[in-house]
């Protein structure tokens, strides 16, 4: 099972990949985060093997997975590393993958398309992940998010 | 008649649906239960469960002579739902921060 997500923006396709990856932190809502933690700014190391995760105001750190692949400016896999209580679950076989492959179709002109597959290794106990109903991470902001996106 | 997209997102576009889902992600209920919290009949409330189930969303089992509703434990189409909003909202951000931040001569 996958969710394929397709943008176009108004950039070459440097720059799109360059702001994808190094300008993370300008454009990941800071709503969706895992840690305990407020989260400060999301963060992309650029190489393969590198790091993705978050940085919470009180200088702690959260993992989120790893960059699987860090091809410029053509593309970049990360590994997703959540579990059913909507954690960091260092397990990679429960890990889902995101794709992102930025295509130029002209010189200021790039097509972003974003693949997130496998989710269903997260599985398990998804139910946990109901019970939080009441936290901003669960049910109730992703209904809010919804509605957001709804009323756009 | 109005129709439904069958995957998660879409039977959540409504808002009464959502407000009967997330009163059942809360806990397992019935349909009376469900139909006493919410401004809608009986009826109205099977008819959201009849579509939240056909989008993997809830499952029900026979209580005895009552039927009870949950979120799927799999949870799968849930999820998928969630990551559709999720990447919607960032891709939409990203779009913006690529078209408003300078490009860089290389």
């Amino acid at each position: 099972m996958s969710v394929v997500k397709t943008v176009t923006v108004k950039a070459g396709q440097p720059h799109a990949f360059k702001v994808f990856t190094a300008g993370f932190a300008t454009w990941w809502p800071s709503s969706h985060h895992i840690g305990k933690a407020d989260m400060a700014e999301a963060i992309m190391e650029q190489r393969d093997g590198g790091r993705w995760y978050e940085r919470g105001v009180d200088g702690s750190e959260c993992d989120w997975g790893t960059v699987l692949v860090y091809d410029p400016p053509n593309r970049v896999v990360l590994s997703w590393h959540l579990n059913g209580e909507w954690a960091y679950d260092p397990d990679p076989a429960k890990a889902s993958e995101v794709e992102v492959r930025f295509i130029a179709e002209g010189p200021d002109v790039t097509r972003v398309e974003l693949e997130h597959r496998h989710f269903e290794r997260h599985g398990g106990n998804w139910e946990a992940v109901a019970r939080g109903v009441d936290t901003e991470n669960g049910w109730a902001g992703l209904l809010r998010g919804y509605a957001d996106i709804a009323a756009a | 008649m109005a129709t439904y997209r069958t995957d998660g997102l879409g039977a959540l576009g409504d808002p009464m649906r959502r407000a009967v889902f997330e009163l059942v992600a809360a806990g397992p209920k019935a349909v009376g239960e469900l139909a006493r919290e919410l401004p809608i009949s009986r009826p109205a409330v099977s008819q959201h469960l009849k579509v939240l189930k056909e989008a993997g969303l809830v499952v029900d089992d026979a209580v005895g002579t009552r039927r009870v509703y949950r979120v799927d434990p799999s949870g799968v189409a849930a999820l998928r739902a969630y990551l559709d909003v999720v990447w919607d909202r960032a891709l939409a951000a990203f779009a913006a921060a690529v078209e408003n931040t300078p490009e860089e001569p290389s």
